[in-house]
């Protein structure tokens, strides 16, 4: 008996002491197929530039793993995990189960410049209290993406005005064209229209502010918010039974040209083209300005890689995260993505027009916005989006939907 | 003989407990497993209602503060309502269920295969129901959409409906609720007594009064165990919810089970406290219920013994 003991603790000692010589564990939740391709890319250049250290990769279910994560950085925490930047990082880096990389943004040694200047844009989306908490590798655009051919069938050009953008509307309507469509049924759709009239509306730092819980939602600024969305909700500008659908499904009138425009982020591309639409008819604007003179920002939801403050390798960890901040790295990886890099000395896959129309326009934006759902608080976000789809159903139920949200505000940010 | 008498033989205190003690012994294993995973819990649970915490973060004692919260919350009355209508027409499955399993208990060719295949729903996951039933439900091109374009209700979702959503999600739910019901019934008819169904005919009953009477009183126990799994069905319908409509539209289809769920464990919740304090409502109510169920339980057989 005694020797099993002794034979068992030696194993135990053999197998933890081999995990601690060099091997890097990475959970991410890539298991898309383009993101995980991504991944694999980079484990792969990773090991080939690095050979004394193996990674060890666990991928998880990319909806599981928003509740896995929560075990396994305090439980068993791997060396770097993937995540996400704003609000959506806050619980884990109050929680301190997040490493503080700031000294990688300071200096990082072999990266090609300075962090902190590359990647500039994108630092203040993974600050929290003064310190970096991550780093970036990808974000993408949102918009407008529309039919080309529907437009030019009804003598409509691309709008950059709201009266502009509400004329299309009516004429769409009047053809017999649902003129935006949207899939409600997960809530986070209608997050994506409410954050565009509202950073065009009253700007990017209002958004913040909002988010932030500094200003209350029965706000005068807010109810000019609603005021706009009533232009298009009230005459049935969008997609009748959204509440029904999910994105996915309400990209099929558009495909099928019973609808000719669809407030997404760039993911939706691929989708359409797999179900036929081409570059001849499939377009992208920016979302046109509604108030005169406020600096346009966008909506770019940024991906990030981060250490948990658990973690056993951290020094692997940090040479992984320096490697995936690299320009050439960042480069290849959204080429295989379909999206944009962060670092400003990547260049983009050519030949896509919506990536290159993206970049064009992010490069010029004011500010980026991480999403309504990013950057409030989960339980602000759960509720305010639930509040978006019912005013989109009844619109004459703003005031009471607006009390509400503002009583959940109360109650969070104390 | 006065030998014998003098040295009595020592009895050990096991010999003298052993009948007492085994059986506790072989039930040692289950109740110490019941009380880890089933009455600890509970009170855990009902512990964290008293707290803030996000599962993550120290948690903070706030007292009745959830409690305080949810007379205060909108979405909870909509789902404890949605419960209600739960209860209610949930019950159709017990006196569809009775019909079919009437209607089935003949002697015909190749009758056990169509039973069988009457109990069919109820083999499959909930969750593909779900699923099927969405895609009827589907505006325009779901399999009812011609139906509803007949009675003038072109492009109607009966999922996106704040008023119909639940009907739809309940409609989903009868379907294998009705196939059990119908398995408890067919069972009880095969002990049915054909001697007091004769003697019933002689004295001249006959068609409903015949089945009033004399069949359902002999099913009664069937009629006991149908009500009380569609009762707990109704109680705990959350996999149904959850696929066809995670609550929506904007909470209108949600009932405590689910709503315990999104607040304390959905993408955006992380209530633990608060989730608990659901879970401890939804518990009240189901204690009442099972209570007066063991009750029953309990003066029923005492009757049956007498």
């Amino acid at each position: 008996m005694k020797k099993v003991i002794i034979s068992l603790i030696m194993m135990f000692g053999i197998i933890s002491s081999t995990s601690f010589a060099g091997t890097l564990v990475i959970n991410t939740d890539t298991s898309d197929a383009a993101p995980k391709e991504a991944f694999e890319y980079i484990i792969k250049k990773f090991e080939e530039e690095n050979p004394d250290v193996t990674v060890k990769w666990n991928v998880f279910d990319h909806e599981g793993y928003k509740q896995s994560i929560r075990n396994f950085l305090n439980t068993d925490p791997p060396d770097v995990a993937n995540w996400y930047a704003g609000n959506r990082m806050l619980p884990f880096v109050r929680a301190g189960l997040f490493e503080d990389v700031s000294d990688i943004w300071k200096d990082s040694g072999w990266v090609d410049g300075n962090l902190s200047e590359n990647m500039e844009h994108a630092k203040k989306s993974m600050t929290i209290g003064g310190k970096q908490w991550g780093i970036p590798y990808t974000y993408y655009q949102w918009g407008v993406y529309y039919r080309k051919d529907l437009f030019t069938a009804n003598g409509i050009s691309v709008p950059t005005t709201w009266d502009d953008f509400v004329a299309a509307c009516a004429t769409l309507k009047a053809a017999g064209i649902t003129p935006i469509t949207i899939g409600s049924k997960y809530l986070w759709t209608t997050a994506g229209v409410f954050d565009y009239l509202n950073l065009r509306t009253n700007g990017y730092e209002f958004h913040m502010d909002l988010t932030l819980g500094k200003v209350p939602y029965t706000d005068p600024k807010v109810q000019a918010v609603f005021d706009k969305w009533d232009e298009l909700v009230k005459p049935g500008y969008f997609l009748e039974n959204h509440a029904a659908l999910s994105w996915q499904e309400a990209l099929t009138p558009m495909v099928n040209g019973e609808a000719a425009m669809y407030v997404m982020g760039n993911f939706a591309v691929a989708p359409l083209k797999e179900a036929g639409l081409r570059d001849s008819n499939l377009g992208f604007f920016q979302f046109p300005e509604i108030t005169p003179g406020i600096p346009m920002a966008e909506e770019a939801p940024t991906d990030t890689v981060h250490i948990p403050s658990k973690a056993k390798n951290k020094t692997d960890a940090k040479r992984f995260l320096i490697f995936m901040s690299r320009a050439d790295v960042q480069e290849e990886i959204n080429k295989i993505l379909g999206q944009l890099p962060i670092n400003k000395n990547s260049s983009v896959k050519k030949g896509d027009p919506f990536l290159a129309a993206g970049l064009n326009m992010l490069n010029n934006a004011y500010a980026m916005a991480q999403f309504y759902d990013r950057d409030a608080p989960a339980q602000m976000a759960s509720e305010g989006m639930k509040g978006f789809q019912e005013y989109m159903s009844n619109p004459d139920r703003r005031q009471k939907i607006l009390e509400r949200l503002e009583k959940v505000r109360q109650r969070v940010y104390k | 003989m006065e030998l014998n008498n003098s040295k009595p033989k020592r009895i050990t205190w096991w010999q003298k407990n052993q009948i007492k003690i085994s059986p506790w012994i072989f039930l040692a294993p289950g109740l110490i497993f019941f009380f880890i995973y089933v009455i600890a819990p509970i009170f855990v649970s009902i512990g964290i209602s008293f707290y803030q915490w996000d599962g993550l973060s120290p948690s903070i004692y706030v007292g009745l503060q959830n409690y305080i919260e949810l007379l205060d919350d909108e979405y909870f009355y909509i789902s404890l309502w949605n419960n209600l209508k739960w209860l209610i027409f949930f019950m159709l499955a017990v006196p569809i269920g009775l019909g079919l399993a009437i209607f089935l208990n003949q002697i015909v060719f190749g009758i056990r295969l169509i039973k069988s295949l009457f109990f069919f729903p109820f083999v499959i996951s909930q969750v593909v129901i779900g699923l099927i039933f969405t895609w009827f439900y589907q505006p325009n091109y779901g399999v009812i959409a011609p139906f509803l374009d007949l009675i003038g209700l072109e492009g109607f979702s009966i999922l996106a409906n704040e008023d119909t959503a639940t009907y739809g999600i309940i409609f989903a739910g009868l379907y294998p609720q009705i196939a059990y019901c119908l398995i408890l019934y067919l069972t009880g008819l095969n002990n049915i007594n054909p001697e007091q169904i004769e003697a019933g005919r002689m004295d001249g009953a006959k068609g409903f009064h015949l089945f009033w009477n004399i069949v359902l009183p002999q099913l009664r126990h069937a009629t006991f165990l149908a009500i009380v799994v569609t009762v707990i069905g109704a109680l705990r319908s959350f996999d149904m919810v959850a696929i066809m409509t995670q609550g929506g539209p904007y909470g209108y289809s949600n009932v405590l089970a689910y709503y315990m769920f999104e607040q304390a464990l959905s993408e955006y919740g992380y209530r633990m406290g608060y989730g608990s304090a659901i879970a401890t409502v939804l518990f009240t109510i189901m204690m009442f219920y099972i209570l007066f169920f063991i009750y029953r339980m309990y003066r029923n057989e005492r009757e049956d013994n007498n």
